[in-house]
């Protein structure tokens, strides 16, 4: 059994841009805009960063190939810096890049930064583009809603829960979510809607309508992490650490074989069974403080519930319903707005989450803090689509913790 | 009686929409109120993502039914319509059909007669073959043919041994009598007027041609039981029919009412049509038109009630749904330009070298059954999906397509470009294992949900607009009650 990362290191400081329709910024400013804001809270110089991961995932409306980009922006002093994508779970990916490097030594300060410029595709929704050569042939390229709606089938079908009641608990999901946005500036979108609003939406893929799908939108976040050690010694008196860190990856099981019946993410419980384990969590429905996850479709929140096992297998739904999971409920689920309201520029979706972890965690928050003081915050960060996936759950917590 | 020449079995494909021909009327009706003698019934339109290929495809497979397709030692596709000039047409159904690699096959066009023709030559090759007419016709909008056409497919396997009816013999005459032409590469047919095509097309050079071609065969026309002329204009078989002493009652409905013409197809998808309602011992006249004319004359014999059941001409005409959506119709045509917005962009340039090298999955829809465990899945990889055993390099080729399968997941999505919205799709699970997420085809929101029956049929997946080329693969439709 593997050590773990947790403790070993700790967040120094982190940066969220504003997210939304930034046409009047390229890449490379948003890019800025979240570094600028996290080298600050971590007080140090951009010479002290040993190596940086960048999270991107669509090169063909971005920033184009390599780590370049993100060197360049920065003027980084030509240390290593690495590329990845890794579906929408490429922001937790950057910043595993970044604290495994810490936590092995082989950096003292490395910087995990993601962004996305989603607007310039020139419409709404996520690009259209390849799944590889030979799956171009075979597969089924549906869009992201058509994708995560599949979800709902298959758990009314399992579960036996009735179409108007998973669809109104789907709408709760989203009100939820946007009632804490609007408190939210740095979200794309700060409006409260009403139940009515949502159940009677446009239907963009059945059952899914348009309020049950996440905002599209430029954004970028950042992290830069060390060791606690060194937190110190730079003064930090509150320190943040990392917890768990866990990302389980689709095998071609659910797609290929005939054992997964479509109603819940097999990754996503790998994932959580080890970060929990990582982490020393036993009963996640009373030790995690607040989670923000990855909320790309009202129904993928809702059964990711169940797949963290804060609710019971077909039991989100009634947990939705009677409010656990709103601001004010027993475990707060997107207390920033999620994707939802933030929107999804997949490279730093990932970031943003352990962002409002953090902030929250440091009593940071502002008009959303949490009123019980928090512990212990989840954050869980998926891509691809049910049936094919990488998940990824980051727990981050008070140091003393 | 073991080794007759002739038929050993039929098949049709139909597609499943039928545009309602009052709709079609009523729209051109302010520009051409003339087409209102033609506005009655329905015709069959194939969907955006069917071809003279794909509609062959179905035929044949209706015609396999139940039969080892190690008979079929070759395969023609005759069609005036077919979506590639160049690159064997037939060897695509070949593949689809997941037949053996040392199988002949060849293209037949140029004429609507192309589908006797091809039938005529099969049957004299003295060897097991599998004929297939198909045809999706395109017209101008508010034109006559586009009220008279349809769009369907026939097949027609021949050979020697028990066959379900005998080739008796066959006659045919050629003259170049121009009543429509379509130059290579145009679109459309450039009709002449049509009481000449009537009187001199019809009742003198195919009036002509049957008579001659019934004394040639040694047959008088009272012992005809069934004349099947594909000239889908009221009145004219019955004429014809007349003329050569052929018994009225004998005389084959055209399926004008509810499918239309469908050209090269038309002939084969009548001859089905007669063999699926004809008794033992009946005589059966088969007639082609188009630059001349071909008479085959066949008898059924017992071994027709033996063949198993399959769909056929009237399990298609019994899946019919009603259509009166005749701007979907010319959109799916390519005759209006519609805005299909930028997700229609999307490059979908095939890499020859991939689709040669995964030709039986993708064409045949073959899949891998591990060897070790009895896992099955699509498509095969070096290591078995089976999360009990890590078995590696032991799969062997496990056809899916005729395997029946029930939706696990699915969605009706709106967002993703489709020619057809909302584009359906999801997981299915195969009878006897393996897994596929597919599109649904010939799908409505009362058609979906968990554990739903599904079949396999081919269809163009995308057409790379860009090279004109035209990728196809498999996709899934609900299973219609009546579909043992």
């Amino acid at each position: 059994m593997p050590r773990g990362i947790k403790d070993k290191v700790a967040i120094l400081g982190m940066g969220c841009a504003k997210f939304g329709e930034r046409w009047d910024k390229d890449a490379d400013q948003l890019m800025v805009e979240a570094f600028d804001e996290a080298i600050g809270d971590a007080g140090i110089d951009v010479s002290q960063l040993d190596a940086a991961w960048l999270s991107v995932a669509f090169d063909a409306v971005n920033i184009g190939p390599s780590g370049i980009p993100l060197a360049t922006a920065l003027r980084l002093p030509n240390v290593g810096v690495t590329k990845v994508e890794n579906f929408c779970a490429s922001g937790t990916e950057a910043f595993r890049g970044a604290v495994y490097a810490v936590a092995s030594g082989a950096a003292d300060i490395a910087l995990a930064l993601g962004v996305e410029k989603l607007k310039d595709t020139g419409y709404g929704g996520l690009p259209v583009r390849t799944r590889g050569t030979t799956y171009d042939m075979i597969g089924v390229s549906g869009s992201a809603p058509g994708n995560f709606a599949q979800l709902a089938a298959a758990y009314r079908s399992k579960h036996g829960v009735g179409k108007d009641d998973l669809k109104r608990a789907m709408a709760h999901v989203s009100v939820k979510s946007h009632a804490n946005g609007a408190r939210n500036p740095k979200a794309h979108l700060q409006k409260a809607v009403d139940m009515d609003t949502v159940l009677n939406a446009p239907m963009i893929a059945e059952p899914l309508g348009l309020f049950d799908c996440c905002g599209v939108s430029d954004g970028a976040a950042c992290a830069i992490v060390t060791t606690p050690e060194i937190a110190r010694s730079l003064g930090k008196q509150d320190i943040v650490t990392v917890k768990a860190l866990q990302i389980s990856t689709s095998n071609g099981w659910e797609l290929q074989a005939n054992g997964w019946d479509g109603s819940y993410f097999h990754t996503t419980r790998i994932a959580a069974t080890k970060a929990y384990e990582e982490a020393g969590v036993t009963k996640p429905r009373e030790q995690i403080s607040l989670m923000e996850v990855h909320d790309c479709f009202s129904i993928t929140e809702l059964v990711t519930m169940e797949d963290l096992y804060i609710s019971k297998e077909g039991e989100a739904w009634k947990d939705v319903l009677e409010g656990f999971f709103d601001a004010d409920g027993k475990v707060p689920c997107q207390i920033d707005g999620g994707l939802k309201c933030f929107g999804h520029p997949i490279g730093a979706s990932g970031l943003r989450m352990i962002y409002e972890n953090y902030l929250q965690l440091l009593g940071r928050a502002g008009v959303r803090q949490r009123s019980t003081p928090p512990v212990l915050a989840l954050s869980h960060n998926l891509g691809g689509s049910p049936i094919q996936n990488v998940s990824a759950v980051a727990i981050v917590g008070l140091a003393d913790a | 009686m073991t080794s007759e020449n002739g038929i050993l079995a039929y098949g049709a494909y139909i597609p499943q929409r039928r545009l309602q021909r009052s709709a079609i009327y009523a729209a051109n009706a302010w520009f051409a109120p003339g087409l209102r003698g033609l506005s009655a019934g329905e015709k069959a339109v194939a969907s955006w993502d069917e071809d003279s290929i794909t509609m062959a495809v179905e035929a044949a497979r209706d015609c396999l039914t139940g039969l080892d397709r190690a008979a079929v030692s070759g395969v023609t596709l005759a069609s005036t319509t077919l979506p590639f000039a160049d690159r064997l047409n037939a060897g695509v159904v070949k593949e689809a059909l997941n037949l053996a690699d040392a199988v002949g096959a060849s293209d037949q066009t140029g004429s609507l007669r192309a589908g006797t023709s091809a039938l005529a030559q099969a049957l004299a090759g003295q060897s097991g073959r599998l004929c297939l007419g198909a045809d999706l016709r395109k017209a101008r909008a508010a034109s006559e043919a586009e009220l008279q056409q349809g769009d369907a497919a026939g097949a027609i396997l021949v050979g020697q041994g028990e066959v379900i009816a005998k080739f008796l013999g066959s006659y045919s005459a050629t003259v170049d009598f121009v009543d429509h032409f379509r130059a290579t590469g145009e679109p459309f047919d450039y009709t002449w007027e049509s009481r000449w095509i009537r009187d001199e097309g019809y009742a003198n050079l195919l009036g002509g041609a049957m008579a001659a071609g019934l004394a040639k065969l040694g047959v008088s026309g009272e012992a005809i039981d069934r004349a099947l002329i594909p000239i889908p204009v009221r009145g004219v078989p019955e004429s014809l029919a007349r003329r050569c002493k052929i018994r009225p009652e004998a005389v084959a409905d055209t399926l004008a009412a509810c499918v239309g013409d469908s050209g090269t197809a038309h002939p084969l998808v009548m001859l089905a049509a007669a063999l699926e309602a004809a008794s033992p011992g009946e005589k059966i006249l088969l007639v082609g038109f188009g630059q001349g004319a071909d008479l085959l004359l066949f008898e059924t014999t017992e071994a027709l009630k033996r063949l198993p059941k399959r769909l056929g001409v009237a399990g298609h005409l019994a899946r019919a749904r009603k259509d009166a959506n005749y701007m979907r119709f010319l959109f799916h045509r390519g005759i209006l330009d519609m805005e299909r917005g930028m997700r229609a962009e999307a490059d979908e340039k095939q890499p020859g070298t991939a689709l040669y090298r995964n030709r039986k999955a993708v064409l045949g829809l073959v899949g891998g059954r591990s060897k070790t465990t009895g896992t099955v899945q699509f498509p095969k990889t070096e290591i078995s999906v089976s999360p009990n055993a890590r078995a590696q390099g032991d799969q062997e080729d496990y056809p899916l397509a005729e395997k029946r399968a029930r939706i696990t997941t699915y969605t009706a999505d709106s967002l993703s470009y489709s020619p057809d919205p909302p584009v359906y799709y999801g997981a299915i699970d195969f009878e006897g294992g393996g897994r596929l997420v597919a599109e649904f085809a010939d799908c409505g929101p009362e058609d979906v949900e968990v554990g739903r029956e599904m079949r396999m049929v081919f269809r163009v997946k995308a057409v790379d607009e860009l090279r004109d080329f035209t990728k196809y693969f498999w996709k899934a439709v609900p299973v219609t009650s009546g579909e043992a």
